[in-house]
């Protein structure tokens, strides 16, 4: 079995959310994860936090957040066991985020040895 | 994997509970910073649960997260730092944060901000708004589709609210026994405008309909725990709200127009809030006192009593003529003759209505219809048609163009 990294890309949410809205992402997410799960076929995952964060460039520069002209940006990441990519694809089109215009969800294999 | 659920409107509820403590905590001219606060939380959450699984205890997950975000918005050097650090780390604990997030804390800075938010110096307006977004922990957009505006409209709206806030001065505090029961009967006439405005919404989305009203009875309930703040008035709303809350599933039909109460399928009508009314309306009456939420609930709770109760209309007109006694509006005195009908019959009711002559109500007209309808066709859609012309929103106009139909059919 092989590895896939499921790469979320989306907008930057800010702080204008209802709260509300936030628990229905929170359940969406959680049963598309846990769907994957029960299949025993979930390694980890995480959200990336957008507070704080730094882009160095070439030059050793340091500069706040990895945003600049793009909207979006990478927002966290799913690894998941599966034998093929298109099988990995396929876990990939449940994610929630795809419900949003222009995020997509981009899927590359771990090399494990 | 853990796999619990989270709770329902969790982070709804957590919002009002972690806005209200913050803001108590280093003062209501840094609400907005409690909000980010608080949003930043939220958001933090929904990068982990997913992953590592609800935690044992949402609630104190989310409070240890905000206590760490203050940490970092107090790290950042702006005004807020100032002023907040002093208030809020004990010099001998320099990294030890002070806040407050027991149940009691958590309650008392609800109540404080719901004084706080009703403030006789805010208009009723923009109290309901700021009682949506901070206490009932709703986004602009529910608020915008319930009120029919849109976001910008409101967003502006909850601004000018703040600095009301602000430029006031207003405190987080209780009023003093002096104050108390003027500052309690603002409340009380917010959260009652808030549930009408649920009640009587044009909006489609019914849900939303429906969340303001159920907001409107939390924050009744926040009232009731309070041994300062549960009296006779605050009882007798509760019993209003709940008595009319039963109705809110029979009233309004699959295609979204409201049904009118002789209509009404009696078996919707949700017998566990009228139990909830009921029991509330003993309680208020154990004051030795009256009030017009009082009288109102009473004649609600005669509205569940079955028509062929010998005593249910001519209690209910009683109760009208109490009512008209202290507040003399056209909405009373049209249901009082409603009343009179069903006891003295539609003739003499036809005279008492032309008494009160309200030429650009459409209410009046569509009275005037309903007791010209038994015996007299034409001038039924003749007042019908009169009260089309006077009618406000699409809603009504839509009801009294069926109602005409049906009789010219």
């Amino acid at each position: 079995m092989k590895e896939y990294i499921l790469l979320f890309r989306h907008e930057n949410v800010t702080g204008k959310v209802s709260p509300e809205q936030i628990q229905q992402w929170m359940k969406q997410q959680m049963e598309w994860v846990n769907s994957i799960a029960a299949k025993n076929k979930f390694v980890s995952g995480t959200g990336l936090l957008f507070d704080d964060a730094k882009v160095v460039d070439h030059k050793k520069l340091v500069t706040n957040g990895p945003f600049g002209d793009i909207k979006e940006t990478l927002g966290g990441f799913i690894i998941v066991k599966a034998t093929s990519a298109n099988e990995a694809a396929e876990f990939a089109k449940g994610a929630p985020i795809l419900q949003g215009e222009g995020n997509t969800v981009e899927v590359r294999q771990i090399v494990t040895h | 994997m853990n796999d619990s659920d989270i709770i329902p409107h969790l982070f709804k509820t957590e919002y009002s509970k972690m806005v209200s403590v913050l803001a108590k905590s280093f003062g209501l001219e840094y609400i907005e910073t409690a909000e980010d606060i608080v949003s930043e939380t939220f958001l933090l959450a929904l990068d982990s649960w997913p992953y590592n699984g609800v935690p044992q205890n949402p609630a104190a997950w989310l409070y240890t997260v905000a206590k760490n975000k203050l940490k970092n918005h107090l790290s950042r050097g702006n005004t807020f730092n100032k002023i907040a650090s002093a208030q809020l780390i004990h010099k001998d604990q320099f990294s030890e944060i002070n806040i407050d997030f027991s149940d009691k804390n958590v309650s008392d800075s609800q109540l404080q901000m719901l004084f706080a938010v009703c403030h006789p110096s805010i208009s009723t307006e923009a109290q309901i708004c700021l009682a949506l977004r901070i206490l009932c922990g709703l986004g602009l957009n529910e608020i915008a589709d319930a009120f029919l505006s849109n976001k910008e409209t409101i967003h502006k709206r909850l601004q000018r609210a703040k600095e009301k806030l602000y430029s006031e001065k207003i405190k987080m505090e209780m009023p003093d026994d002096t104050q108390i029961t003027q500052r309690l009967s603002t409340v009380l006439q917010t959260i009652y405008l808030l549930f009408n405005e649920g009640y009587y919404s044009e909006s489609n989305n019914s849900i939303v309909r429906k969340e303001f009203c159920v907001e409107a009875l939390n924050l009744g309930y926040l009232l009731l725990a309070d041994p300062l703040t549960n009296n006779h008035a605050t009882n007798a709303l509760l019993s209003l709200m709940c008595f009319h809350a039963s109705r809110l599933d029979a009233r309004l039909s699959a295609n979204g127009t409201i049904v009118l109460y002789d209509d009404q399928d009696r078996s919707l009508w949700d017998t566990a809030f009228i139990e909830k009314g009921f029991y509330y309306l003993q309680q208020s009456s154990k004051w030795e006192i009256t009030s017009s939420y009082y009288i109102e609930a009473s004649v609600a709770y005669w509205h569940t009593v079955d028509n062929s109760n010998p005593n249910k209309w001519p209690s209910i007109l009683k109760l009208y003529d109490i009512l008209l006694l202290t507040n003399n509006s056209p909405v009373v005195a049209l249901n009082r003759v409603w009343a009179f009908s069903k006891v003295h019959g539609n003739v003499s009711a036809i005279e008492e209505a032309q008494k009160l002559d309200l030429r650009t109500n459409h209410f009046y007209f569509i009275l005037l219809a309903a007791l010209y309808k038994p015996t007299d066709v034409s001038k039924t859609i003749e007042y019908l048609t009169r009260a089309l012309r006077f009618s406000k929103t699409e809603t009504e106009k839509e009801m009294i163009r069926q109602q005409i139909s049906k009789l010219n059919q």
